[in-house]
Formats: structure tokens, C-alpha cells, sequence
């Protein structure tokens, strides 16, 4: 079966992007696809490579990278939202005369299409926010 | 269908939107900080046992565990699941709504 | 169907959600927009944001109609708890291409159990 995961909540502030990799983690143990997993709202600060926890904590950024590195997973990043919040990658850094980008491996930015793609196309869609 | 909720009861009204709209039959699951809800005597226990006439319960157990919630101080009926069990109900239940 | 539950303002959930309705309906997809408990606040006539340097919404959701976005289902209890009526809500409207372009209201009023059961016909649900 094919999964969407939609995150709308940043890092550590709130439990839902450890609960939408957990879930994640467990649709792909169990046999089934992962067909995106979208990032919005504050959810865009899941994908900024800066990110750094103190050592004794989960690194959330590098966990989503790994899922998607090992598992070939589409992590989207929604371009409006990041723009808000100043997630660049470096094509929007240089059209936004930016002077660096921070998107993180594994990450690419997109428009709010894609969502709406990841609701047509999956069998369901998981959203995960405050 | 399968409703997640998230928030705290004492908190937040999203349970008691839930349950107010969930058809009977539905599964519903409480994860993060809507776990609380699981807690027998408290004020919202009576409602949340009257829901489980028509709905069934789960309540993800990493976030019980974490909040220190044994099942000894759980209402009996409410069924435990892990995140194995929370993708199985989201493919069983063919969609899901969740109350954020 | 996008399901709204946050008042405005407050947050920005209501605004970047209208963004996605407003993208979702250029993908030829059956939309319709719910407001439940606070989200009924989304639609509350005279909002002026303008003192707080916030970009006001709701007008926006006068241009859903232009974008097939024709079904507005508001939670009449969430209005009664809310001391609200139809009357304090935007007048918002559509425009019926089968009926010689007839305006028609956007916004239907519909009990708990009605939304409920509209919630079960649904292909996607999306929560701002």
C-alpha cells in the first residue's frame, strides 16, 4: 500500500515530526511505500542541514536524511512556507539574492502541487501536527 | 475510517470534536499527549467509556510509556498498539481523519 | 475536503491552509472546505488586521468562487456555541455556469451529523 506523511510541525518543540518518522519508519518495516512525505507550515524546519541537537539528543534533520537516503524517500519541502521561514535551497537562495542556502541532504524544495499530488496518489494520507 | 488525536483533553477540545463526529464504528487512536485521555478517573473518563460503545479505542503505547501512564491506571477496553499497529489500522480503515 | 479548526489571526493555519485549497483547485479534484469549532471564525464578517501588520485573509475567501471552490460546510453547532448566526458570516458567493451564471451562496450550513456523514464520503482529508 502507498503512504503520504504530511508534517506540519517543526522540530523539538512539538512531538509530531518524531511521531511522523516513527510512523514512517513503521509503514516501510511492515512492507509498504512511501510515496512522499511533505513538509509545511512550521514543518519546513524538519529540512535545514544547521540543525544541530546537543549529542545526547536525536538528531531529527539527520534522521529524516538517513530514511531518505537508505529508502530512496521523497522528502518535499513547500516552497511558500520555506520561503516564509528561510529554508533555501540554492537555486532559491541565488533568485532570492540570498547569500548561502541550508536545505539538508535528502530534501528538495517544491510547490504545494506536490501535496495535493501526494493526496491523489497515495492509498492514504497521514498528517501529523499540533 | 480512523481518527488520531493528538492533544490533551484537559487542554484542548479536539477529542470532544472527534467524538462528536465519528460514525459509529470508527477506530479512534490517541497518541502524543492525547494518551492522557486513557487515564481512568478522571473527568473526562466517563466520556471517553461511553465513545467505546460505539467506537473502538487504541492508545499508542510508546507515548503511554513515556508519560509514565501503566495500565494499571488505564480504563480497561482501550486497546494498546505500537507504531506496527497504528499502520495497520491506518490500512485497514480505508481513510483517515486527524484531529489536529 | 480541506477541514478548518483554527480561528484566524491567531495562528497562520487559516491562511497557509487557504493557499493549498487555492492550488488544489487548479487539479480538477471534487473540493470542499469544512469549518468546525473555531475555524468558524475563518468566515466572520468585518476582520481588519491591518493594526496588526498581519496579512488579512478573509477576503480571499471571497475569491474561492472564482476557483470552483463552491461548498463551504459550516458546523451550525459550532456557530451556536459561538453566538454566531449565517447573518455574521461573509456573504460569499458563486457563480453557476449551468444556470446562466446565477449567483449562489457558498456557504452551507449543516448540522454535527450531516458533517459527519460528509466526512465519510471524502477521498482525502486535509486539517488546518
Amino acid at each position: 500500500m502507498k503512504f503520504s506523511v504530511m508534517v506540519n510541525e517543526g522540530p523539538y518543540t512539538h512531538q509530531a515530526a518524531d511521531t511522523a518518522y516513527h510512523f514512517t519508519r513503521a509503514v516501510l518495516d511492515a512492507g509498504h511505500e512511501i510515496f512522499r512525505v511533505f513538509f509545511y507550515h512550521d514543518g519546513v524546519h524538519n529540512g535545514t542541514r544547521m540543525t544541530t541537537p546537543p549529542q545526547d539528543d536525536r538528531h531529527i534533520v539527520d534522521r529524516w536524511s538517513e530514511l531518505a537516503h537508505d529508502h530512496d524517500i521523497d522528502l518535499v519541502v513547500c516552497v511558500a512556507a520555506a520561503q516564509r521561514r528561510g529554508i533555501l535551497d540554492k537555486d532559491e537562495a541565488k533568485r532570492n539574492g540570498k547569500d548561502g542556502d541550508n536545505i539538508a541532504p535528502g530534501f528538495r524544495i517544491s510547490g504545494l502541487g506536490q501535496l495535493i499530488e501526494a493526496g491523489i496518489e497515495a492509498d492514504r494520507l497521514l498528517v501529523f501536527g499540533d | 475510517m480512523l481518527h488520531t488525536v493528538n492533544k490533551s483533553p484537559f487542554d484542548s477540545h479536539s477529542l470532544q470534536t472527534c467524538l462528536g463526529l465519528a460514525k459509529a464504528g470508527s477506530d479512534i487512536l490517541l497518541i502524543e499527549d492525547a494518551v492522557y485521555a486513557a487515564m481512568s478517573g478522571t473527568a473526562v473518563t466517563s466520556m471517553v467509556e461511553s465513545a467505546m460503545n460505539s467506537s473502538t479505542i487504541y492508545a499508542l503505547e510508546p507515548d503511554l510509556k513515556a508519560r509514565g501512564i501503566g495500565s494499571e491506571k488505564m480504563i480497561s477496553g482501550i486497546n494498546l498498539v505500537g507504531y506496527d499497529g497504528f499502520v495497520e489500522l491506518a490500512v485497514t480503515n480505508d481513510k483517515v481523519q486527524s484531529w489536529l | 475536503m480541506y477541514v478548518n479548526r483554527h480561528a484566524p489571526h491567531g495562528t497562520i493555519y487559516p491562511l497557509e491552509g487557504l493557499e493549498v485549497a487555492l492550488i488544489g483547485a487548479a487539479f480538477d479534484q471534487d473540493v470542499s472546505m469544512a469549518f468546525i469549532g473555531d475555524g468558524v471564525f475563518q468566515l466572520t464578517k468585518g476582520q481588519d488586521t491591518a493594526d496588526l501588520g498581519i496579512k488579512n485573509c478573509a477576503p480571499t475567501y471571497g475569491a474561492l468562487g472564482d476557483y470552483e471552490v463552491t461548498k463551504l460546510y459550516v458546523e451550525q453547532e459550532s456557530l451556536d456555541e459561538r453566538g454566531l448566526e449565517l447573518n455574521d458570516l461573509m456573504n460569499l458567493t458563486w457563480e453557476d455556469e449551468q444556470e446562466d451564471w446565477a449567483e449562489k451562496p457558498s456557504i452551507r450550513l449543516v448540522s454535527r451529523a450531516q458533517l459527519s456523514d460528509l466526512l465519510e464520503q471524502q477521498d482525502v482529508i486535509l486539517n488546518f
